[in-house]
């Protein structure tokens, strides 16, 4: 054969021996297996020697250990010891780490060291839940509004400027403050303009009376927005990140604009985590309106100025001061104690500008009641079906300042269940907007497993058939066809595996297709090499002009097939796109083996015999 | 080329025919487009799917589709998107009922969709098709002639048309899975007509003096064999997959095997046919091969 450069076919070699080292992880198969996390921090090397001295000495032998990310991995030969295992850590180590169920690939130390891993499977392949969160950016804008409403409401009384009201406007995103004299108007526009100096404000006039307008600019909004989503983000994280929830590798990403896409691998009861998700459950200090009865409030609905009426759990009415000692975005940790002298408690505690507040506070109010007040605002939809946001708000506790304190204390008067909810949502924050479920989809672990053995039966069955026909139809070149079609599908899987991108059922469906495709270029090679032949060209040259010849078609085809995978890749989200990294990666392997691949064979077969007559094709 | 008068009747026939059939029998689009709920359950006995609806009814789930899914045991339920309903326990609640007759119901697969996500996730769909096409036409006029574009393009609309028709036909579940069936229907097909437009390209240089009627007369004959046998091949593999993957894929795998067989026959009997009526001529293809020397030149 005119000469096939001794240095393509070794490059060949090596890209199919490393394939071939890639792809080796997916043999393995997977195992029952306990994934432990520690609550904003990571697992370290000391916490895995303790756990196993832990499981050894109850007799709970793992098959494997091993630190990923942060998380440690336990895998067990037995779904009983995987049970017993829990139970074991659950009892010894409660407070320590999260405990979430979960499968782990029985790769070898060796090679998990050198970063080789198994394909990822998708949601579709392994079962589990994936969730699509609407942000309200719109809420986000409101909030904003409204924040801003109640600082100058703050300002104007601090520097007692008598005013006639605060308005927001949402449409126009716009806060007024209408004074009643022009007086009243400098002074308050100077205690607005001194609390808030980055706030453009305008003076306008309104039925002859001074007003002062803040309008947001569109960037404003723009940044509020952006934020809200961001924002939310982490919090959704983590929230799904607290020991309470235990559940293994979630992903959280923005999607478009202003969703929130998520992804629970092995989930299976959603409900809990859904009801977490959308919690905007958060706490307010307020001091309580000793000085006046509450239950004439109530009775006559007059609430007295500068207090607001409340009511606790068991619906008796309580005067609060209208002044928030301290609020929920100022808590910074918190933590559920089931078993206090009083019963379930919250600790809590306060970052420094809310700890020097509830110092002063605590100071000046020494015998004097604090109130816990307890809201969660939850979206519903109405009978019209029309979203609407209701807020729950509840004292849930009273107590008597009995001592000087500033950043760390006990809420008291919670009930246990809900207490380690509300410790969960309280260190993760509070959600920037309110978000909507839009999109869910839960896939069942033996629908998966079904789904697993349906696409390995197809893509073997139908490889099958695509090996014994071309065995049949080219022979000998069949036969290097079969070879390098085997090591498309090598390759593919390899590069799956180094990627990090999730198989999925249609994943799957796209590497069968990549072998009918990979076969295309096999055949238009062929093809021209029989018709060479026939033209009645020597062997030699009909194989060199049967790859030259095939190589621009080869090409021309693949392109186009090519730019439908991309798009399909930019427009899809989940499945789809594992379709599309699958059909875009399949083609560049399928390239490879068919020209190189195929050629490399052929010479190694053909390339060294003196005298060629005939080609078994 | 002689008979094409012939297979341009077909192709219309075909493509009016599927026209027909969605305007008349509509697709009958997926959750991923409508919105709603769908929710399988895998019993443990084959159960009478009318005692279902019945039991549906009467727990006040209403407008509720029941079908049997893949085989007799599994079954799926399908809600239209209802504004009370926040989806969060229909999968739950569902099974709840479904319970009460069949101890060993399992719960395998619910999605709740959105009316609004699916609306998008249709343009979305639509936008695909529409950006994979543009871009294809693209590339073939970048590679080819105009005219041998213009053939190539009306070549591949016409098997998603056919894929279309035939998901309007059958009244399978048309959603996202059958969208991406049909982007891989659109690129593979192409891949057809490259191959013949390849070949022409190369007779017509080194054929001069046939005309061009004949030309590619002789390049579809010289590359039917290549078309037929990956065709075949391809179908094999397809085929495994409609019988061995299970329901999840049966809409794709349908789509995919029909687009198959429509592309094969558009880009044997309608894209170069298409071309020549364009009016395509053999010094169409040789303005590359006139221009080289030019260039040739400029260099020092």
């Amino acid at each position: 054969m005119i000469g096939y450069a001794r240095w393509k076919i070794v490059l060949v070699a090596i890209v199919l021996f490393v394939g071939i080292i890639l792809a080796l992880p997916n043999l393995f198969g997977e195992e029952n297996a306990l994934q432990l996390a520690r609550d904003r921090a990571a697992v370290l090397d000391g916490d895995r020697i303790a756990v196993l001295q832990l499981l050894k000495d109850k007799g709970v032998t793992p098959s494997g250990a091993f630190l990923d990310q942060g998380r440690l991995t336990l895998r067990f030969s037995s779904k009983q010891d995987q049970l017993k295992a829990r139970d074991v850590i659950s009892d010894a180590r409660h407070a320590d780490f999260t405990i979430a169920l979960s499968q782990a690939s029985k790769v070898p130390e060796w090679m998990r060291n050198l970063g080789l891993g198994p394909v990822k499977l998708g949601l579709d392949l392994r079962g589990g839940v994936y969730l699509v969160y609407q942000v309200d950016i719109q809420g986000a804008v409101k909030q904003l509004l409204d924040h801003d409403e109640q600082d100058f409401r703050a300002s104007l009384r601090n520097a007692r400027v008598t005013y006639q009201d605060v308005q927001v406007d949402y449409p126009l995103n716009r806060v007024r403050v209408l004074f009643r004299d022009a007086d009243a108007f400098a002074k308050g526009k100077a205690a607005i303009a001194a609390d808030n100096r980055n706030m453009t404000l305008t003076d306008t006039t309104i039925e002859g009376a001074p007003a002062l307008d803040f309008v947001l600019t569109p960037q404003q909004i723009r940044e509020r927005q952006t934020y809200a989503v961001q924002q939310n983000i982490i919090i959704l994280r983590n929230r799904l990140n607290s020991p309470e929830l235990a559940v293994s590798e979630p992903q959280v990403a923005q999607e478009g604009v202003d969703r929130i896409a998520i992804q629970l691998p092995g989930l299976q009861n959603s409900a809990e985590v859904k009801k977490i998700l959308g919690k905007t459950a958060t706490l307010e200090f307020r001091m309580v309106d000793e000085s006046n009865n509450p239950l004439e409030a109530a009775a006559t609905g007059r609430v007295p100025l500068g207090s607001k009426l409340y009511y606790t759990r068991t619906k008796q009415p309580v005067l609060l001061k209208r002044e928030v000692v301290v609020t929920g975005d100022q808590l910074t940790d918190a933590s559920f104690q089931p078993n206090t002298q009083e019963g379930a408690a919250v600790s809590v505690g306060l970052d420094s500008r809310g700890a020097a507040k509830m110092l002063k506070n605590t100071q000046e109010n020494l015998g004097h009641l604090m109130a816990v007040v307890f809201i969660d605002r939850s979206r519903e939809k109405n009978a019209q079906g029309v979203d609407v946001d209701r807020t729950t708000e509840e004292v849930i506790n009273q107590a008597t300042i009995r001592g000087v304190f500033s950043n760390n204390f006990q809420i008291t008067g919670v009930n246990p269940i809900e207490g380690r909810e509300l410790a969960l949502l309280l260190r993760a924050g509070g959600l920037a907007a309110p978000l909507t479920p839009v999109e869910e989809r839960a896939i069942g672990p033996s629908l998966g497993q079904d789904n697993i053995d349906k696409g390995v039966n197809a893509m073997v069955f139908g490889m099958l058939a695509a090996f014994v026909f071309m065995a049949i139809y080219y022979k000998v070149f069949g036969l290097i066809a079969d070879f390098t079609l085997a090591a498309n599908v090598v390759c593919l899987t390899a590069l799956l595996s180094m990627v990090g991108a999730a198989l999925t059922l249609p994943g799957i469906a796209a590497v069968v297709l990549t072998v009918g495709m990979a076969v295309d270029a096999n055949i238009l090679i062929y093809e021209r090499i029989r018709e060479e032949l026939r033209n009645g060209v020597s062997p030699r040259a009909a194989i060199s002009a049967g790859f030259d010849r095939a190589f621009s078609a080869i090409a021309d085809s693949n392109v186009t097939a090519f730019i439908a995978g991309v798009v399909l890749w930019s427009f899809g989200s989940g499945a789809i796109r594992g379709f599309a990294v699958v059909l875009v990666l399949g083609i560049a392997t399928s390239m490879f083996t068919a020209l190189m691949g195929t050629r490399a064979l052929v010479q190694i077969i053909y390339g060294g015999r003196r005298k060629l007559e005939r080609l078994s094709i | 080329m002689n008979t094409r008068k012939v297979w341009y009747g077909l192709s219309a026939a075909l493509i009016i025919g599927s026209f027909a059939l969605v305007a008349v029998r509509h697709l009958n689009l997926g959750v991923d487009f409508t919105g709603g709920v769908v929710v399988e359950t895998n019993f443990s006995q084959p159960p009478n799917i009318e005692s279902l609806r019945e039991a549906l009814a009467k727990a006040g789930v209403p407008g509720a589709q029941v079908q049997a899914f893949g085989s007799s045991r599994d079954i799926l339920v399908r809600l239209p998107p209802d504004p009370n309903a926040r989806g969060e326990q229909i999968g739950a609640h569902i099974l709840e009922i479904f319970s009460k007759i069949d101890n060993g119901v399992k719960l395998q697969r619910t999605e709740v969709v959105g009316p609004q996500v699916g609306q998008e996730l249709f343009e979305k769909g639509a936008w695909a098709l529409v950006a994979t096409l543009v871009l294809i036409l693209i590339y073939v006029l970048f590679r080819f002639t105009p005219k041998l574009a213009l053939g190539a393009i009306f070549a591949v609309l016409h098997d998603p048309i056919c894929v279309v028709g035939f998901f309007a036909l059958t009244q399978m579940t048309f959603d996202l899975t059958a969208i991406s069936a049909i982007l891989a229907v659109i690129g593979y097909s192409l891949n057809d007509t490259v191959i013949v437009f390849d070949r022409i390209r190369e007779r017509a240089r080194t054929a001069r003096r046939s005309g061009i009627a004949q030309v590619i007369d002789e390049s579809i004959n010289q590359t039917l064999s290549r078309t037929l046998m990956t065709k075949l091949v391809t179908l094999l593999v397809v085929v495994a997959l409609l019988i061995f993957g299970g329901e999840t894929l049966h809409g794709f795998s349908a789509a995919l095997v029909i687009g198959i067989i429509a592309g094969t026959y558009s880009s044997i009997y309608i894209s170069s046919a298409l071309a020549l009526d364009l009016g395509l001529r053999t010094d169409d293809l040789l303005e590359r091969k006139a221009t080289k020397p030019e260039e040739v030149d400029g260099l020092p």
